[in-house]
């Protein structure tokens, strides 16, 4: 398939400094700001009418309900703590889809990259001998995690940069595939018998918020977040401050332009995939890790495809995933805390509805935008 | 005895495809990502479900879930075009909003996260899967005639002319007064009732709308358009391919030799070697996901 790149740069080039020029620097950041932020707030504005109406159908009164919702993330230790876990895999996702949208290139595929991150994390802990300090497996977990995934996101890399296949058909074909495959490999071989989950690690399980802190008890969070927070720091750095960083972005940005002045594009289209895969595969490791110590059929379900909302929301920029990173897994976690009041799908239906706001509204508030701040200065 | 049961049982299954793939080759000839289709289809099949329970008729059903269908693809429409959105964000958005929409009212109306109650179908329940029960269905006869038809309106039509024309080079087809945009609106939500009507296969046939019940077929069907190389005959034998794929596997049910896994990967498998261009290679239409200014 030959989709254009263009068409993929309303989503790939979010506002960065880089597209001020010296003169104008403050006036451009601050219309880059705006186009960064507008956006999102549209969207939320727009998600809480659709929440009022779904609401109001079940004959809830919305006040109560988002109060509800606020308490029960927020408001508790527990809740906190769960919003803290399901973020940090969004954390992981949304880096993993942003970096490829970066580089131009939409990686659908972080459903099955995370679990195949997960997987591999998960068999290496059957591999190793029991006992060992969790600092010394560490390094060794989040290779085998990022390679599990980094293999799954190579394929539709090599396979564009070598034949032109088009990354989004290849990406969604192989998390079907992907899937059977571990589905295969849990059910039929490695799986507890009467479960649907591997053995657990032998050694090397991170602990949780609740071990030192007993406030958190019950709850997922553990310190795998430190994890994807370092993972946002270094993704960061490589995209603005490195070498590599500046031709992946020009890569996105104009292809041709970037052949013309000398970069591989070939080459940085398959490793900007493989990259994305191993951050994808990484997410895995907030699961098999930090939560259940072992793998388990069905725990990467969605978190690949809200990962897409994340780096979206957040505008391709490692803080701002982050942040939608927390929003999304706040709506996931209050959708359980609403759950007596109105079913928890809404906040499905919500999360749906910002990301179709979103990308609806980028495009048309950047048309708005400069058309009003272009045309004096011409 | 064992042929003519093993084709039966692959006709019931390639209907749903033949439906949702006709649809996205029209979708994708005019320059829309068919990635919306398994969100029609379920759409189609919530729709169809309910109207049929509320009805009694499954002739209302079936009206309802084109309309749904519909309905779905005139959002992603007004978004990818109107509003100039990317095709792949917001069609991942509106099976996801789908997906949400179904369950929420399943909880709103039947007070259930799983299925609604039975509903009126085309076929007595329980009826048996023979061939009496296929041909007495007329959605299995819309399906099988739905590929001529929509060949025959993408290659002999004005309108076929103006989708291939507007999905290969809008800018062209602007300049000679093609209404490039209106061209687009119809193709897709042509292509959303027919995926409906696929979804609404799905719910009449088992008489009930299941949470998640078209469990990826409308990828099936988007694998099958590009395995097909985006033409409606080859797209549609691609459908029949995928559901002798899956006739098999379920055939094979409690035979070890080959797990079922490996049976399902079969459609996504064909579609990457056909991507890669092993068997000539597939060149999408040249406008495929690309937003237009008219």
């Amino acid at each position: 398939m030959n989709l254009a790149e263009p068409s993929m740069a309303p989503v790939g080039d979010a506002p960065t400094p880089a597209h001020a020029g010296a003169s104008s620097n403050r006036v451009s950041r601050r219309a880059a700001l705006e186009e960064a932020v507008l956006p999102p707030l549209v969207a939320l504005l727009l998600a809480a009418v659709v929440g009022d109406l779904l609401i109001l159908a079940f004959g809830e009164s919305p006040g109560a309900v988002f109060r509800l919702l606020l308490d029960g993330t927020w408001g508790n230790a527990y809740g906190f703590g769960q919003v803290l876990y399901k973020a940090t895999t969004l954390v992981f996702t949304g880096l993993a889809v942003g970096l490829g949208l970066r580089a131009g290139l939409f990686n659908i595929g972080a459903e099955s990259q995370l679990a195949a991150g997960g997987f591999a994390a998960a068999l290496v802990g059957l591999l190793l001998p029991a006992g060992i300090p969790a600092l010394l497996c560490l390094p060794v977990y989040v290779m085998a995690a990022a390679i599990g995934g980094g293999a799954v996101g190579a394929v539709p890399g090599v396979l564009k940069a070598r034949f032109g296949a088009h990354e989004v058909i290849v990406t969604i074909m192989l998390n079907f595939i992907v899937l059977a495959l571990l589905n295969y490999l849990v059910s039929a071989r490695l799986a507890v018998p009467d479960t649907l989950h591997t053995p657990e690690l032998r050694s090397g399980a991170l602990p949780r918020f609740a071990d030192f802190m007993p406030a958190f008890q019950g709850s997922a969070a553990n310190v795998t977040i430190l994890l994807a927070l370092g993972a946002a720091t270094v993704l960061g750095w490589f995209l603005f401050r490195t070498r590599a960083g500046f031709e992946l972005r020009a890569v996105g940005l104009q292809p041709r332009a970037a052949e013309a002045a000398g970069v591989n594009v070939a080459s940085v289209t398959w490793r900007a995939l493989a990259l994305s895969g191993a951050i994808a595969g990484l997410g895995g490791l907030n699961y098999v890790l930090g939560y259940k110590h072992y793998y388990e059929e069905g725990f990467a379900t969605g978190a690949g495809f809200l990962g897409i909302a994340v780096a979206l929301v957040g505008r391709n920029h490692p803080i701002g995933i982050v942040l939608a990173a927390l929003l999304f897994a706040t709506l996931s976690q209050g959708g359980l805390a609403v759950n007596a009041l109105v079913p928890k799908q809404m906040v499905d239906v919500l999360q749906a509805v910002v990301i179709i706001a979103v990308a609806t509204s980028v495009p048309e508030v950047r048309r708005l935008l400069r058309g009003t701040r272009r045309s004096p200065e011409r | 005895m064992i042929f003519l049961l093993f084709l039966v049982q692959t006709v019931r299954i390639a209907i749903p495809y033949l439906l949702a793939a006709s649809g996205g080759v029209m979708s994708e000839r005019a320059g829309l990502i068919g990635l919306t289709l398994e969100g029609y289809m379920l759409g189609g099949a919530f729709c169809g479900a309910v109207a049929s329970f509320y009805s009694g008729s499954a002739i209302v059903g079936v009206l309802a879930a084109i309309g749904g269908g519909g309905a779905l693809a005139l959002l992603y429409a007004v978004c990818a075009i109107r509003f100039k959105a990317d095709q792949v964000v917001v069609g991942i958005a509106i099976n996801l909003l789908v997906i949400g929409l179904t369950r929420f009212f399943l909880r709103l109306m039947f007070d259930s996260s799983s299925n609604s109650p039975r509903v009126p179908g085309f076929t007595v329940e329980g009826g048996g899967s023979g061939v009496g029960a296929l041909v007495r269905n007329p959605l299995v006869w819309i399906g099988v005639a739905v590929v001529p038809l929509v060949a025959w309106l993408l290659y002999r039509t004005p309108f076929g002319l103006r989708v291939r024309a507007v999905g290969e080079h809008p800018t062209a087809a602007a300049s000679v007064g093609v209404p490039v945009n209106r061209v687009r609106y119809l193709a897709v939500m042509l292509s959303g009732m027919l995926a409906g009507l696929g979804g609404a296969y799905l719910a009449l046939d088992q008489h009930q709308f299941t949470d998640g019940m078209t469990a990826g077929r409308g990828f099936i069907a988007l694998a099958a358009v590009i395995f097909g190389r985006w033409d409606p005959v080859r797209a549609g034998l691609a459908c029949l391919l995928f559901a002798a794929a899956d006739t098999l596997q379920i055939q094979l049910q409690g035979v070890q030799a080959i797990p079922s896994q490996f049976v399902e990967m079969i459609p996504y498998l064909l579609t990457i070697i056909a991507l890669v261009g092993v068997v000539g290679r597939s060149v999408a239409p040249a406008a495929l996901g690309k937003t237009v200014t008219e």
